[in-house]
């Protein structure tokens, strides 16, 4: 019974994690359809971030939960200005283009910080349920899942912003003739999309050993559930993360870690075949 | 202005004249007594195992720069040819045919992951270079081209694993990296936990991008482990050690590792994330003996800040090279079967760790090994084993008997 509230907990755990990992990535496929290969390193830069900054005596939760976002929004609007305007509507050359910025950042992250692994204590501790231990953390990061879906979903649902960006995303050329202007609500999109990655760097911080290259780890997963999730942002990452989330730790805790991500490998295949068009457009067509 | 660029191409063309003559002036020289000796570096400055690589390059550097200072090796003085493997297997094979075709060094120091030796040790074997592994690993390879300077599991896992269970008790939980090093190390550790009478719980290998190790933690407590044992490598598995602390199970259940220190665990983490974490090696940088000191002052000033923790790989890479230059001095040449047949002599050196003997018929080292215990973010060491043979490889492997022999023995369970 315990072990079966902390394997509840260990699978709420991996759902928040993936949530907090493709909000970010979906916003930006779904938009702009720029498939953005340095979402791994955005994700570093936040956890970067959120490390500096701690380690300069700044409150961790001022950290992570407003220094990394802002910081890797800023980043994300220098990016999208810089680069990203140039090749909307170039799938192939955005990744080309992204991919090429992650091998940048990576590199000047490498030269500035060095090669070795830093990082943040995790902050709040454990509690008990029965003879088992778990983390408040976790807790923490459900509760910040919870509270980044229902944010993205007020502002697209309730906001004039959020009516803009959705008529952006259906169709950029009605939306320019009836006076908006789709480079700015890219530019802000691009920014707003960056910026919920750097959160999800700084959240993920003190549960990570932090390097450059820790990007890496993450950006698998993170594109299988976008594209698993379909083109719907919010009900698309959710139930592909809810999905993927639970099948992960499921598998990972009855067989071993490495085939839990076999596991999880092969479902996503298979779920890729029958509904290629993913989740959201199967079953949640008409919601955000 | 015309002037100006006359003077320009004037001096371009100089330069490009000095540039085709070159070869031909270098090629001179290379002919000549004072030539350098050209040394191979293999060891990756980029990637997930740059946090190893880099300490072992600064350890190689200040080695060749105090032979050169005390007058060469033969009267020539050394040179490192260096490339960065970029933590990429692929890069191994490359840069080892390089060094070996192209730069036509005499020895190579290389390799630091188990994958990347077994991807290169053939190379060297092939082209007939003096390859020398300072890092410690799995033990078991057996192969009269290669030196194996860093310890084996008899030399460490031995002493850890019933040090910890004496302390803590014989119920033991297995994590490891999931390659050969972390699958072998297993191996040794199921073999040592078994000889003191335990038992093992389970055994679970990760590979080196998983970041989430909540399940598992949720597994250890379902299995009530009396010590964890750890092989766990690089970067995300150190979020390992993050997220037991934070479930609260440090106080629980204690962790004695084979690897944690080498990717400097021990200064990132918090110290209530890792006080009290066993580890044994055959070096840490708190050693108390005078050559020791002496060896951490002069990298610490020859690096200044750039210069991490230093492991046993770094030290060990030092004591390797310094072998192989007194093999050289021994034989009074830089031929491989002269050298080669000195370092088999019985060998040794004075480094930092201690005395390293060469065994001859494993081409291991005989060395001190080290028990050590982190508090506040630094190993305290408790326990020192002098002379330690590599008993482990000495089982399967003796080159005096079959100098033929070219392969890796692994232990069966």
């Amino acid at each position: 019974m315990d072990l079966g509230i902390v394997l509840a907990l260990d699978v709420l755990n991996g759902i928040a994690s993936l949530v907090l990992l493709c909000m970010g990535l979906a916003i930006i496929f779904g938009m702009m359809k720029v498939i953005n290969l340095a979402h791994g390193e955005f994700l570093m830069l936040g956890a970067y971030a959120t490390v500096v900054s701690a380690n300069a005596g700044v409150n961790i939760w001022i950290a992570m939960l407003v220094i990394a976002p802002l910081f890797v929004g800023i980043v994300g609007i220098v990016v999208e200005r810089c680069l990203i305007r140039f090749l909307y509507g170039r799938l192939v050359d955005t990744m080309l283009a992204t991919w090429g910025l992650s091998l940048l950042i990576v590199g000047l992250v490498t030269t500035v910080f060095g090669n070795t692994i830093n990082g943040v204590p995790t902050p709040l501790g454990g509690f008990a349920i029965g003879q088992y231990r778990s983390s408040l953390y976790t807790l923490f990061l459900v509760a910040m899942a919870l509270l980044l879906v229902g944010s993205v979903w007020a502002v697209l649902r309730y906001t004039r912003y959020g009516l803009i960006a959705r008529a952006t995303m259906q169709n950029p050329n009605m939306a320019a003739a009836m006076g908006l202007n789709p480079t700015r609500v890219y530019m802000v999109t691009f920014g707003i999309g960056a910026a919920i990655t750097g959160l999800a760097g700084g959240l993920l911080a003190p549960v990570s050993g932090i390097v450059p290259t820790m990007g890496g780890a993450y950006i698998a997963k993170a594109f299988i559930t976008v594209v698993g999730g379909g083109s719907a942002i919010l009900a698309g990452t959710a139930s592909a993360s809810a999905l993927f989330g639970t099948i992960n730790q499921i598998a990972a805790f009855l067989t071993t870690p490495v085939f839990g991500e076999v596991i999880l490998f092969i479902s996503a295949i298979v779920l890729i075949r029958l509904l290629p068009q993913g989740i959201s457009d199967r079953y949640f067509r008409r919601s955000l | 202005m015309s002037m100006l660029r006359r003077e320009f191409l004037k001096g371009t063309g100089l330069a490009a004249a000095g540039l085709v003559a070159s070869p031909a002036i270098l090629r001179h020289t290379a002919l000549g007594q004072d030539a350098p000796i050209l040394i191979g570096s293999l060891h990756d400055q980029s990637g997930p195992i740059a946090a190893t690589g880099v300490p072992i390059v600064n350890s190689l550097i200040l080695a060749v720069e105090e032979v050169n200072a005390a007058g060469g090796l033969l009267g020539r003085p050394l040179k490192l040819v260096h490339y960065d493997t970029q933590s990429n297997i692929q890069r191994y094979t490359q840069y080892a045919q390089q060094l070996a075709l192209k730069d036509k060094v005499l020895v190579v120091h290389g390799g630091i992951t188990s994958a990347s030796r077994e991807a290169i040790r053939p190379v060297f074997g092939r082209y007939k270079v003096p390859y020398f592994y300072n890092t410690l690993y799995e033990g078991g390879v057996c192969d009269r081209n290669t030196f194996n300077i860093g310890t084996t599991p008899a030399q460490t896992v031995e002493k850890l694993v019933p040090y910890a269970m004496s302390k803590w008790g014989k119920k033991a939980y297995i994590i490891a990296a999931d390659y050969n090093y972390g699958q072998i190390t297993a191996k040794w550790m199921t073999k040592y936990v078994r000889d003191n009478g335990g038992q093992i719980l389970s055994t679970d290998f990760f590979p080196l991008d998983v970041t989430n190790f909540g399940p598992t933690i949720s597994k250890i407590q379902a299995a009530k482990p009396d010590i964890i044992l750890s092989a766990l490598v690089g970067g995300n598995h150190t979020s390992f050690y993050r997220q037991w602390a934070s479930a609260g199970m440090k106080s629980q259940i204690p962790i004695a590792s084979t690897t944690f220190g080498l990717v400097n665990e021990h200064t990132t983490l918090d110290a209530n994330e890792s006080d009290g974490i066993l580890a044994a090696y055959g070096y840490f940088e708190e050693l108390e003996d005078a050559a020791n000191k002496a060896y951490v002052t002069k990298l610490k000033q020859r690096f200044g800040a750039d210069m991490p923790y230093i492991g046993e790989p770094a030290a060990g890479s030092y004591e390797g090279f310094m072998l192989w230059v007194e093999g050289v001095r021994k034989a009074g040449k830089t031929d491989r079967e002269a050298v080669t047949a000195a370092l088999e002599s019985g060998l040794s050196i004075m480094g930092p760790t201690g005395k390293v003997v060469i065994d001859r018929p494993t081409h291991h080292a005989v060395r001190n090994a080290y028990l050590a215990e982190v508090r506040s973010k630094k190993f305290v060491v408790l326990e020192t084993y002098e002379q330690q043979p590599p008993s482990d490889t000495a089982m399967v492997c003796d080159l005096v008997k079959n100098p033929g022999d070219n392969k890796q023995y692994v232990i069966e369970i």
